[in-house]
């Protein structure tokens, strides 16, 4: 057990290391997010309205795009596993007395670190979009991004506990980091489409990440009191079985994605000669 | 006491039978080498003793410790440098033996005092800030080595470890290892395929195919080829070796359009030989046997036929790469 716990800290540490010393990734991986927030921002600032009346566009994505980078960011994890593999270090990392799920965890744990550092950076575009920041919005960001991380850094280790070649990871994981964000709801609510659409959506983890960040900004209690804006926003919150989901009961699914994803890389990763 | 016992020990990968059944074991304290040619099972072998891969049959203790039950011991016991660099290059020197002090829990109080004290032995001291990726293979090496140590293991495993290395740092190489074991009664176990970086074992076993075809001193194994090495050229070697058998019952190999054979006190043998030979010879020579010799004796084939064989292998398994890739 100490192996695990030993093993949780020495590949996090090494994870923040390298991030520290590669400043360039901070930057690149904000680039992307932005990107889409300016484009489909723009593009798409008018039809948003049809869809939920009184709800301007970008504030709408905003909360989505954070979870996006946290996403890009947990999913790309795994590249340093494979990178490791490419250049060796892995095997130091595999023949040293730590327990297997704990470099598991660490590559996760030391991610999250990562992704929550550059959640807080997209908060700098905040007052420039106008939307509004209380320092409590912010003590209540950092938990669920640190969940959202883990779990999908799951999502990461896992594609790359098989994977010799940086190339094939890149590939793989375009094929499925692309799906994950479009139907996540970060660029339209998940209600009102079609019904094939929404169902994929809501078998989406990220939809539910996506879901708690936003209404942590658009503030979940105008979902569902009877505020000014009641009627719109009732159509941008997920709605399971016609529940309408809380914050705390998505942080729930994402935590049980994220349970049985690392489950998984651990078993996988504890497998491979 | 044996420090590592290893008793029928076999890998198989689907149907190849990399490592068939070996046994042997190593003191405390010796230098024990693994000779033999690319693909012999050298590295399997030393990947299955370090708990990198589970074996297929039999079983091995690396001090004392059962390395397929007790792997987080077995790893504890030993260090390691591999044939390919393990470090992580966009880390600093000192970074990198910081990750592996961590990693082993090597106790806070002597941590840098350690790390000081190894890159000062494999002449890295005044590089320790600077990043691994500007190093040379040399200094890469050197530094796997340091790093190899810092946990104070009992058994350090060298895999080829002077692959791709210039001569001397090679030598220097050497330096180190053989003062490691007079200073701490280190066992080192290593596998090369170099002749005479094997001469330097206090015990060698030659492995081909899998299987241990010798075992013994670098010396015993040369003198129980009898005597010296003769490799001779004849105008015609067919008929020359059938002379060599039936005139002085010598059995000779033909390697590269040469004939080999061993004979006690060499120097007596060639006048004689030259006396009354038949065949038209071309030329002569006469020489010490050398552990290729022992291995040519052994298998019919030089290590560095095999050698060449495994350079073809991997252009072929590279071009095949290459074809995935497209």
């Amino acid at each position: 057990m100490e192996d695990v716990f030993r093993g949780i800290w020495v590949v996090a540490y090494r994870e923040l290391l390298r991030f520290i010393q590669e400043r360039s990734r901070i930057f690149s991986s904000f680039a992307m997010p932005l990107l889409f927030l300016v484009i489909f921002g723009a593009g798409f600032n008018r039809i948003i309205g049809t869809m939920a009346p009184g709800i301007d566009f970008i504030k709408f994505m905003y909360p989505g795009i954070i979870a996006m980078t946290v996403l890009t960011n947990s999913v790309m994890s795994g590249l340093s596993v494979v990178w490791d593999r490419e250049f060796g270090f892995l095997k130091e990392i595999l023949v040293a007395p730590l327990g297997r799920s704990g470099i598991v965890l660490g590559k996760a744990a030391g991610n999250a670190t990562v992704s929550v550092m550059q959640g807080i950076i997209m908060l700098v575009l905040a007052p420039i979009l106008g939307v509004s920041l209380t320092p409590l919005l912010v003590i209540e960001l950092i938990p669920m991004l640190i969940v959202i991380s883990i779990s999908l850094s799951g999502l990461g280790v896992l594609i790359a506990s098989r994977m010799r070649s940086q190339q094939g990871f890149h590939i793989i994981v375009q094929l499925i980091i692309f799906p994950l964000i479009f139907l996540s709801g970060v660029f339209f609510p998940v209600n009102n489409v079609p019904a094939w659409l929404g169902f994929i959506s809501k078998i989406n983890p990220l939809t539910y990440g996506v879901d708690a960040i936003r209404q942590l900004f658009l503030g979940g209690e105008i979902i569902y009191s009877g505020g000014a804006m009641a009627q719109s926003n009732y159509a941008i919150g997920v709605t399971v079985f016609g529940h309408t989901m809380t914050v705390l009961e998505d942080m729930l699914i994402v935590i049980i994605f994220g349970a049985v994803l690392l489950s998984i890389a651990a078993w996988s990763f504890s497998k491979q000669e | 006491m044996n420090i590592i016992e290893v008793t029928e020990l076999s890998k198989n990968f689907k149907q190849l039978v990399a490592v068939d059944k070996v046994s042997f074991q190593v003191d405390e304290g010796e230098i024990f080498g693994f000779l033999g040619p690319n693909g012999a099972g050298k590295t399997t072998t030393i990947n299955m003793l370090c708990t990198l891969l589970t074996p297929t049959g039999g079983r091995a203790t690396v001090n004392g410790y059962d390395i397929v039950k007790q792997r987080s011991e077995v790893r504890r016991s030993i260090g390691l440098v591999f044939q390919d660099p393990t470090l992580d290059e966009y880390l600093t020197a000192e970074q990198n033996l910081r990750f592996h002090a961590y990693a082993y829990n090597v106790p806070k109080e002597l941590r840098e005092k350690r790390i000081s004290e190894l890159l000062e032995l494999v002449e890295l001291s005044d590089r320790r800030k600077n990043k691994v990726r500007t190093f040379s293979g040399g200094m890469k090496r050197r530094l796997e080595l340091a790093r190899g140590l810092l946990h104070s293991p009992k058994v350090l495993f060298l895999d080829e470890p002077t692959l791709g290395l210039d001569p001397q740092t090679r030598r220097h190489i050497w330096d180190y290892i053989l003062t490691l074991r007079q200073q701490k009664n280190l066992t080192i176990f290593l596998t090369t395929h170099y002749m005479d970086e094997a001469e330097n074992c206090d015990r060698i076993t030659i492995i081909d195919q899998g299987k241990i075809i010798a075992l013994d001193t670098p010396d015993k194994l040369k003198d129980a080829l009898g005597g010296d090495v003769v490799t001779l050229k004849a105008k015609d070697n067919n008929a020359a070796a059938i002379e060599l058998k039936e005139r002085y019952d010598l059995s000779a190999v033909t390697q590269n359009g040469l004939l080999t054979f061993s004979i006690p006190q060499g120097e007596k043998f060639l006048p004689k030989l030259m006396g009354g030979f038949q065949s038209p010879l071309l030329s002569i020579s006469i020489r010490r046997p050398t552990l290729d010799d022992v291995f040519l004796k052994l298998t019919g084939r030089a290590i560095r036929d095999e050698e060449a064989g495994a350079k073809d292998q991997m252009k072929e398994i590279m071009a095949r790469e290459r074809r995935h890739r497209k």
